[in-house]
């Protein structure tokens, strides 16, 4: 027996949109039998998990605020995975952005007078740093031809101790009994709640705009073509006069920018402060929002709001149910195996054809 | 310093890079392949998990062991089926097996925290064990290093002196060109992604039974990470993954002895050390290809399908 | 359209349902920065939810949230205090500030929060003087190691882990005054693998002792291993190393959740700070073993005479690395000199990180 992949010729729109939904479902219903197997009602962990969190202005905030950093940096990725460019680093530009803005507003911190400038600072500086951490992979790719996977990779982990080092060296609060955080910012260093309850912040609105510029830009544009054709067909793209590497460095620079505002969004809205740690995993996490979302920037949006909803659903499930975290972690697995799996299936045709495998 | 000193460091510096060894020589299996498969920390944690478990059940180390390396290897045909089969694509398909085994592994141990067992034995020949010097170095480690030094032979014989080894390199250089030679890519991979599985498996195992032999969640504590840049800071050699791990765990493990005789370093920068040599390594690399070196796998991380 | 009308209703009968059930009875809920499983810091706390459970019966309904990273525990705090909890303990430093912050969005919902220092009129403060029991420990190092040098496994150099240093010290040398300590700084709380290569490393550098302030049990096993001695860390570690383990020092929640518990329900809570020690309960050592009964003895009087009073780890005089007075002969450091300490006592030899 062999499984046979026969190319689909279009891609229909509804199959498109149907096949990550049928995914959905198959793990909801894996995850249903485990839930019913720790004997716990499959219908009471579904209301808990996907119904609860959607039905209260509260959690639709903190929905929000989960995926917004996920649909800002998934987005930056998408152009770096249209243009087949792996930048898988993107915690790592997360990090360093978060970092290099909250050095801003720990420099500023107490500043008299005017300080409206401060938070656009921080947030320019963010975006920066993320952009030039991004650029070293970037750089060896163009110039000396080494893998991009694994040097951003590499670099997440360079980006994490560096922030560790700092938080709890030379940034750390002098008032703070030696503790390793920083001072909390000033307002002025911080993104304005935008609803009563201090909850959602400016930065949802900022991920947002750049989805949006995204979407533009990626569908209207003629860099947005480059982006697709250079992925889908780098010798048609060289014939056309594409400049491979202006490309890639471009798409490094978007994704590191993305991520890196990300990072200072994160840090200037809801932390306040630097710590050893401020990222739960939203870089690696994006990455597999920007597959869910196929690498459109609505269905990262969607993506991300799903992921979102698993989070808090299994905050949730671990309060009201009792069940462990560690069934959330494998049901996101399983869900992201299978939104794989199912893609396939409205690109090719797959047949299982009697014979040797091929 | 003392030879007993020495040996006692050395031996050290042995047990820690196993685990490093074992795992990347899986993964470079794989690579060859031309498969990226990112899950190793996620089948690693499943094999610890999975392997204590079956081997407090059993009561035996073998079978933990060979419990660990089915975990992994379960887990990485649902990655080569993903991906092989389907074409799915390999780097986020890798990140999702890393959550997915984490979770995993979790829901398995929860049954078997705060147990402990007896570290698996030690190997002990009546004269040669206690030869001063290198007796305990060379003739008293655990059936794991062994393992792991056998399978480093063996894989750098497999794939450089059979058929078998030229094939997967093939493949894994130019899929297009081998599958128009009549080889069949996608059971190759398949393979080739189940045997890093298996090695990843049994690394795991190796933790919660040999070296620290309890169960703790996430007790890998990123070192499937770590197997992932060694094969590359490696180019890819089986040899240079022994060295290289060899390397890497000396490193840590010298970097305590410094500071348990007072000198002291930043951890951080300690730890962010193997990053840095393996992008270092990687510039080097491709430095040196460019006067005819060897390279990383030309087709790895791509996916194929037969009728592209 | 459908769709959300039924899921209006399903959240709303939800919604229902949890107030019913939460008439009179006090939710507590418990917010951990590792898993339960961890058999150390989280654990130990876990088993002051159970003890909680028991001993208040029906007056009380426990639930807790693991895992949480700190940079994402202000949701997981503030989902707690949603849930209809009464009474929250936020249980790791790094929960200060998102606690303080949820703590002011819901003024009737107590908060405690573990190893912290701000606090507000429903956030209380609670903290174990754990270097009381590795004043303890380091007399008992010091009279058992042959070799006169004993290995400290550390995590970060923050206060509470240097003052334990201090205090460790400071009880060897009333026993041996030319102890030697070796300090590993392994740069996490909770990596087995690493914390086993640093015990290996002390052992092999000639201490025949190893204490840790990391979470992990692999250094008790590498100890038993290699046929030595060491101390458990957080949680009574004993069955991983009956033959190793002299003792360990726990952190007992216990008295402390269920007291706070108590005066929540009797309408007697007041946010407060509490620093407690061997005298409180709060820290517990765990059974004395493998050690001679002359040095049981010792370590039984000195405990007895930290609950009294009569020996204080840091009584002066204390002497710096550097040779300056830290404290004055007859006195005692105060409070806020052990919660910022980042000095260490004359006669280690390390340099501290900073």
């Amino acid at each position: 027996m062999r499984l046979d992949l026969v190319p689909r010729g279009r891609r229909s729109a509804l199959s498109a949109a149907l096949s990550p939904a049928l995914a959905f479902l198959a793990a909801v219903l894996v995850g249903g039998i485990a839930v019913a197997l720790m004997g716990v009602s499959p219908a009471a962990a579904f209301t808990v998990y996907f119904v609860a969190p959607l039905s209260d202005l509260w959690s639709l905030q903190e929905i929000a605020l989960k995926a917004a950093p996920l649909a800002l940096i998934a987005t930056g990725l998408a152009f770096c995975y249209r243009a087949n460019l792996w930048n898988i680093g993107a915690e790592g530009q997360f990090v360093v952005g978060g970092l290099a803005g909250g050095i801003i507003a720990i420099a500023t911190h107490g500043t008299e007078g005017a300080t409206f400038w401060i938070l656009p600072a921080m947030l320019l500086t963010g975006t920066l740093a993320g952009l030039a951490y991004a650029m070293i992979p970037a750089l060896l790719r163009v110039k000396l031809g080494v893998s991009e996977i694994l040097t951003s990779l590499m670099l997440v982990y360079v980006a994490e101790l560096l922030l560790d080092y700092m938080a709890r060296g030379p940034l750390r609060d002098p008032a703070g009994y030696n503790f390793p955080q920083s001072v909390t910012f000033d307002d002025a260093a911080r993104l304005p709640y935008l609803m009563e309850g201090d909850t959602l912040h400016a930065g949802v609105l900022v991920a947002l705009a750049a989805v949006l510029l995204a979407a533009l830009v990626l569908g209207r544009s003629l860099f947005g073509f480059e982006m697709r054709l250079v992925g889908a067909s780098p010798r048609a793209a060289r014939f056309a006069g594409f400049g491979e590497a202006r490309l890639t460095l471009m798409a490094f620079a978007i994704s590191g920018g993305a991520a890196g505002l990300a990072g200072i969004v994160e840090v200037a809205g809801k932390i306040g402060q630097l710590q050893p740690t401020i990222s739960p995993g939203y870089g690696f996490t994006a990455i597999i929002v920007a597959f869910l979302g196929r690498l459109s920037p609505v269905g990262i949006l969607l993506a991300a709001l799903v992921i979102a909803v698993t989070t808090i659903g299994g905050e949730a499930a671990q309060i009201d149910l009792r069940l462990p975290l560690d069934l959330t972690r494998a049901f996101q697995g399983l869900l992201l195996g299978l939104v794989l799996a199912a893609d396939v299936f409205t690109r090719f045709k797959v047949r299982l054809v009697p014979g040797a495998a091929r | 310093m003392s030879l007993d000193l020495i040996q006692m460091v050395l031996a050290t510096v042995l047990a820690a890079a196993t685990p490093l060894v074992i795992a990347a020589l899986g993964e470079l299996v794989t690579e060859r392949a031309g498969v990226l498969n990112l899950g190793v920390e996620g089948m690693m944690v499943c094999g610890a998990a999975i392997g204590f478990a079956a081997a407090v059940e059993s009561g035996s180390t073998l079978v933990g062991a060979l419990a660990g390396i089915g975990a992994g290897m379960a887990l990485s045909a649902l990655f080569g089926l993903l991906t092989v089969g389907l074409a799915a694509n390999q780097v986020a398909s890798g990140l999702a097996l890393t959550i997915l085994g984490l979770g995993l592994s979790g829901l398995v141990g929860a049954g078997y925290v705060g147990l402990k067992r007896e570290p698996a034995p030690h190997l002990h020949l009546p004269v040669l064990s206690d030869l001063p010097g290198i007796g305990r170095l060379v003739f008293g480690q655990d059936g794991f290093v062994y393992a792991g030094i056998a399978l480093a032979i063996g894989v750098s014989w497999f794939l450089w002196r059979t058929r078998g080894g030229l094939i997967l390199r093939a493949i894994g250089d130019d899929h297009t060109a081998t599958h128009s030679l009549g080889l069949s890519v996608r059971g190759v991979r398949f393979l080739a992604v189940l045997f890093g599985g298996a090695c990843a498996g049994l690394a795991g195992a190796y933790l919660s039974l040999a070296y620290t032999p309890f169960w703790a969640p996430a007790m890998t504590a990123g070192r499937g990470w770590i197997a992932l840049a060694l094969v590359v800071f490696a180019s890819w050699r089986p040899a240079r993954v022994v060295g290289g791990a060899i390397l890497f765990g000396g490193a840590t493990v010298l970097q305590l002895h410094a500071q348990a005789s007072g000198i002291g370093l930043p951890g951080q920068l300690l730890s962010a050390l193997p990053y840095l040599a393996t992008i270092l390594a990687l510039v080097l690399l491709s430095l040196g290809r460019r006067r005819g070196g060897s390279q990383a796998p030309a087709a790895l991380g791509r996916d194929f399908t037969p009728h592209r | 359209m459908l769709r959300t009308t039924l899921s209006a209703c399903l959240g709303a009968l939800l919604l229902f349902s949890g107030a019913a059930s939460a008439e009179d009875k006090l939710k507590v809920g418990f917010v951990y920065v590792g898993p339960v499983a961890d058999y150390g810091y989280s654990f130990q706390h876990d088993l002051s939810r159970k003890a909680l459970a028991e001993a208040m019966g029906d007056k009380v309904e426990t639930t807790y949230l693991e895992n949480v990273p700190e940079a994402d525990s202000e949701r997981a705090i503030e989902k707690l205090a949603r849930s209809g909890m009464g009474l929250i303990f936020t249980t790791s430093f790094g929960f200060m500030e998102p606690t303080l912050k949820v703590a002011k969005k819901y003024p009737k919902v107590k908060f405690e929060h573990a190893t912290g220092y701000k606090r507000a009129a429903n956030v209380s403060t609670y903290s174990a003087r754990f270097y009381e029991g590795r004043y303890v420990c380091g007399k008992i190092a010091a009279k058992l190691s042959k070799t006169g040098t004993v290995g400290y496994i550390a995590s970060f150099p923050i206060p509470e882990v240097v003052s334990g240093i201090n205090a460790f010290m400071l009880g060897a040398q009333s026993v041996n005054p030319n102890i030697k300590l070796k300090i590993v700084w392994v740069n996490t709380w909770f990596d087995p693998g690493k914390e086993a290569e640093a015990a290996k490393a002390l052992l092999a550098q000639g201490a025949d002792i190893l204490t840790q302030h990391t979470d992990s049990a692999a250094p008790l096993q590498e100890a038993e291993k290699q046929g030595k001695l060491a101390f458990g860390q957080s949680s009574d570690q004993y069955r991983f190393a009956p033959k190793a383990q002299l003792t360990s020092i726990t952190d007992d929640w216990n008295g402390y959740v269920i007291g706070e518990a108590k005066a929540v329900l009797d309408g007697t809570w007041k946010s407060h700070d509490t620093w407690g020690g061997i005298k409180d309960g709060m820290v517990v050592l765990a059974p004395f073993t493998n050690m001679p009964d002359d040095v049981k003895a010792m370590a039984e009087t000195t405990v007895k005479d930290i609950a009294s009073g009569k020996t204080h780890p840091f009584a002066g005089p204390v002497t710096k690395q550097d040779g300056t007075i830290a404290v004055k002969d007859g006195e005692t450091a105060p409070d806020p000199m052990i919660l910022g300490m980042n000095w260490y006592v004359k006669g280690i030899d390390d340099k501290l990180p900073q």
